[in-house]
């Protein structure tokens, strides 16, 4: 399994000479099996990149899409395959309470926010709706849960042969856990990530940072270190980064957050063009 | 044990947080959780109680009417809410484990989470101060 990153900003793409070495993409993260089988892990502008990669040869391509937001979606519409006619593309999301998944995501792919409407997409283009549980794409075997972050929005856990990673781009852990040293049972998205290989996950703020922006639905450095300490992580890659985070302050917070990892958890921070490789066999 | 559903951790979240008497039960009606204020009410801590039953709880406190008949389970409130998946409000007489005689109010109502998924069921409760 292959992990790269196309995407690795929050809440608002960021691009200019101080973020040029960890990226101001948005959130978007491939995952390609041994097989060549293609996972795109949402739509943040990270995604027009990537598409312009993927050869026209690649019959099918699913993107997962963990919610809703914007920064997660917004470059779905530059996604060169959505207009290949003979590509095979498949939209996994979620719902909300009151929308399924083609009413939500009509509202930004129509006008007046874009110009091409969904139906008009050249691609066979498939969605489908989850909100929780497992399903396999090729090699791929998927498991998403509901997190803790504003809305509908899911984690997802991905194996293939022996090798597994998890994607939390947004979860807001001081909310989602009674305590990180309690119950797992009580840990909004342990069981998804437990014992994984990679951990891609939120981690937006500083602990300073987060005073005043309790409920926005992001986690602290140092929490996302805990949590994946307790859960058996390998291996946390910090995500989401905070538009006014630049390359020099991002340096300093993984250096920060390697150092309350214990030995076994290795700490980086996401950066543009970033492959993460993991044996399927061992 | 399984990961509780991401509705019912974020009920429990708020639950820690309030004032008022709250009680939270997983689909089956096992007691998941109930909070400092019905500690005081229910006589006894959660983490001296644990989790138990829907056929423990409903009968452990000993729930009867205001001529001291005992009420069955199936017409608490709380267990409308879990069999019959609605809104429901009630009053009646417990004893609490500290065995205080306590007439309480409670509103029980089903937590269904995005696609229908019924996740569970909470109560809030009153003690009523003037009986």
């Amino acid at each position: 399994m292959k992990v790269v990153v196309w995407g690795t900003r929050g809440s608002l793409a960021s691009p200019g000479p101080d973020t040029a070495r960890y990226g101001g993409n948005t959130s978007c993260v491939e995952v390609r099996a041994d097989d060549g089988t293609v996972l795109v892990l949402d739509a943040g502008t990270g995604i027009r990149r990537l598409g312009m990669q993927l050869p026209p040869s690649l019959p099918r391509v699913d993107l997962l899409l963990s919610h809703l937001h914007m920064d997660h979606i917004q470059g779905l519409g530059f996604f060169a395959p959505l207009q290949r006619p003979n590509m095979d593309v498949r939209i996994w999301g979620p719902p909300s309470t009151t929308l399924d998944l083609r009413s939500r995501l009509i509202r930004y792919l129509s006008p007046p926010l874009f110009p091409v409407h969904l139906r008009d997409l050249a691609c066979c283009l498939t969605l489908q709706e989850i909100a929780g549980g497992h399903f396999d794409i090729g090699p791929f075997k998927v498991e998403s849960g509901l997190v803790c972050h504003p809305g509908t929005t899911l984690g997802y856990r991905i194996e293939a042969g022996a090798a597994s990673m998890a994607y939390l781009p947004d979860h807001e852990l001081r909310l989602g856990a009674v305590s990180l040293d309690g119950d797992p049972a009580w840990i909004s998205g342990f069981d998804l990530v437990r014992g994984v290989d990679v951990l891609i996950h939120d981690a937006q703020y500083t602990a300073a940072e987060y005073d005043g922006h309790s409920g926005w639905g992001h986690s602290t450095t140092d929490e996302v270190v805990r949590f994946a300490a307790r859960a058996g992580v390998r291996h946390v890659v910090l995500f989401h980064h905070s538009p006014d985070h630049d390359d020099a302050t991002l340096d300093r917070l993984v250096a920060d957050a390697a150092r309350l990892a214990p030995p076994g958890l290795t700490v980086t921070a996401a950066a543009e063009g970033t492959a993460y490789t993991i044996a399927e066999t061992r | 044990m399984a990961q509780h559903e991401i509705e019912i951790i974020l009920t429990r979240q708020l639950a820690s947080c309030m004032a008022t008497p709250v009680f939270l039960v997983d689909p089956a009606g096992t007691l998941l959780y109930f909070n400092e204020p019905a500690e005081r009410v229910l006589g006894q801590r959660f983490d001296e109680a644990g989790e138990m039953p829907v056929e423990r709880w409903s009968t452990i406190f000993s729930p009867m009417d205001a001529a001291g008949v005992p009420l069955p389970a199936e017409s608490l409130p709380l267990v409308v809410a879990l069999t019959e998946c609605r809104p429901t409000h009630g009053h009646f007489w417990i004893h609490g484990l500290d065995h205080t005689l306590r007439r309480i109010e409670v509103t029980a109502f089903p937590i269904v989470g995005v696609a229908d998924r019924f996740v569970g069921a909470v109560a809030i409760f009153w003690e009523d101060p003037g009986e």
